[in-house]
């Protein structure tokens, strides 16, 4: 049995069981960190040596394509970043600090294997091995809040994988087969015999999937749980989790339905408006910084789905562009968030005020994240934004494309709202914010990768139609 | 009369829409994860009986059924765990009390 195709995976869990060791002995927690960031090179040296490999591997549950691959890094660069990101904040949890190092490792394993299988069964493992780590994780903070926030994530991760497991049932029942591929070729026949039932599978689906995405109507565990989960959690949780989500999303109904007659392209183009509006709109009204970025990356996961709503490689290829240009961007946001919130010791939009004064870097950086949230150049959303935008211009959805702009241009307000407070209200107190060396380093990695994802749009655009394409082959 | 495949899909359908209604109707926070698990054997019960009507040779429907239960296992430790968490922080367990964060 040949098992390199699931080497990465295998060493990040070793990784983190090591990580779990080591807190048992070592005093100096710093080296902890330093042990899980570090050894993060093992899985990102063992996942470059399956580049360029495809095929199907291990009873065809683990397949490696250019588009498993891709997955893959930006899973490793999403969790390093988290993991730095978190230096300061593990304090906060005493004794737990090795356990939330592994955690993190495991559930992004979980991820990795997300975007590499296509088989029900794999991706149902896969699925909770990335979910039931970020529920211990969301109520790792003992206090209240935090409790509460794990306890819906919980629940409702529950309830999702619920219908989830239902709908590939009847997906099952349907083919017989629990293979994506043999799904994809058996739906015609049985759609024929029992359109019903491949409704229903369908809508089970995207309800289970959907949570993972937090698209409209079933993202109200959300916010909650993004206000009440450890920061650091929470970026984890808004741009790692909501990738694998997607990349699952992506494969799942380009291999299953590809051929079926159901218009599955049109279900998730309703949910983008959706998301888009409903998002974009509740963002308005929030005074919490991480509720109005909670709502932002539901208004994100709407242009996401525009992606999806014409069911097409190019598509798709906008789709995963704009994951990437996303995954910095929203990393780069909750990391300034991260490190001004446990200094001013606040969530408030209103204690942002004169933070320009007290922390120009770290006011620049998240204005500049900001920025490429909204879609301006020179950033990285810009870039992804057009690229998406255009490419569902020339597969005729025209009407999607004026509405993901109407919101765009929408969501400058509460946007420009934070950069407002920082920039040209007065400061409370004149103390300065400091940052600290890891975290800094976390801000500074995400801003540069806002900024080389626009400056090398057309090289990274040549990779993603390449993954995307990979989707595609049969 | 003989048990056919309709009589359990019927019964897994109806055990899912009860686990359904429970998980949204109920307060108790361990009552909705009982009622996750009525949903998970829901499926559980549909995966073997699909399994024999449609692959009784290659049982990967009644494979799914083992994982299902073994992952829900898990779940529901986790689930208890934060359960037994919230409540040493609020004395509560009830849904509708544990409310810090909304809108």
């Amino acid at each position: 049995m040949d098992l390199t195709p699931i080497l990465p995976e295998i060493s990040l869990v070793g990784l983190a069981i090591l990580v779990i060791i080591l807190d048992l002995f070592i005093r100096r927690k710093e080296t902890l960190l330093f042990v899980s960031v570090a050894g993060l090179i093992v899985p990102a040296l063992l996942t470059t040596t399956l580049i360029g490999r495809t095929g199907s591997y291990l009873f065809d549950t683990v397949i490696l394509d250019p588009y498993a691959t891709f997955f893959k890094f930006v899973f490793l660069v999403a969790a390093a970043l988290v993991l730095l990101a978190s230096a300061d904040y593990v304090d906060r949890f005493r004794l737990y600090d090795g356990e939330y190092y592994a955690l993190i490792l495991l559930s992004a394993a979980g991820m990795m294997l997300m975007a590499s299988t296509r088989e029900l069964i794999s991706i149902y493992i896969a699925l909770e091995l990335a979910t039931i780590p970020l529920a211990v994780l969301a109520g790792l903070q003992k206090d209240a809040r935090a409790g509460e926030a794990a306890l819906k994530y919980l629940l409702l991760a529950g309830l999702s994988s619920a219908f989830l497991l239902y709908g590939m049932a009847i997906l099952f029942g349907l083919t017989g087969t629990t293979d994506l591929v043999g799904i994809g070729r058996g739906l015609p026949e049985a759609a024929g015999i029992n359109r019903g039932a491949l409704a229903m599978a369908l809508v089970l689906l995207v309800a289970g999937l959907g949570f993972k995405i937090s698209a409209v109507p079933f993202q109200f565990w959300a916010p909650d749980v993004y206000e009440g989960a450890p920061t650091p959690v929470t970026a984890y949780l808004s741009v790692a989790s909501k990738m694998a989500g997607f990349a699952l999303v992506l494969r799942f109904f380009t291999t299953a339905f590809a051929t079926a007659a159901i218009d599955w392209p049109l279900i998730f183009a309703v949910l983008s408006v959706l998301s888009m509006t409903l998002g974009n709109i509740v963002a308005f009204v929030q005074t919490n910084i991480k509720r109005l970025l909670a709502y932002s990356s539901i208004a994100a996961a709407g242009y996401i789905m525009i992606g999806l709503a014409s069911g097409t490689d190019l598509g798709a290829s906008g789709l995963i562009f704009f994951l990437l240009s996303y995954a910095f961007t929203n990393l780069g946001a909750f990391i300034a968030v991260i490190a001004i919130s446990e200094q001013i010791g606040s969530d408030d939009i209103a204690d942002y005020a004169g933070l320009a004064r007290r922390a120009p870097l770290l006011a620049f950086a998240l204005t500049f994240c900001l920025v490429s949230l909204l879609g301006i150049p020179p950033t990285a959303g810009f870039a992804a934004k057009f690229y998406l935008f255009a490419g569902a211009v020339q597969q005729g959805l025209l009407w999607l494309a004026v509405i993901g702009v109407i919101n765009s241009a929408i969501s400058a307000y509460y946007y420009i709202k934070v950069v407002r407070a920082m920039y040209l209200l007065e400061p409370k107190t004149p103390a300065p914010v400091k940052i600290s060396a890891p975290v800094a380093l976390a801000l500074f990695a995400s801003a540069a990768g806002v900024l080389l994802v626009f400056i090398f749009a057309w090289p990274i655009i040549g990779l993603t139609e390449a993954a995307s394409r990979s989707l595609f082959v049969r | 009369m003989a048990i056919t495949l309709n009589h359990y899909l019927v019964l897994s359908a109806a055990l899912f829409t009860i686990g359904l209604y429970g998980a949204l109707a109920k307060r108790n926070a361990v009552t909705i994860l009982m009622c996750l698990e009525l949903m998970f054997n829901a499926a559980n019960i549909a995966f073997v009986a699909l399994t024999r009507a449609v692959a009784p040779q290659v049982l990967t429907g009644q494979v799914f059924a083992l994982f299902v239960i073994t992952v829900a296992a898990a779940e529901v430790a986790v689930g208890l765990a934060i359960v037994l968490a919230v409540y040493r922080q609020r004395r509560t367990i009830d849904a509708t009390e544990i409310d810090l964060l909304k809108w």
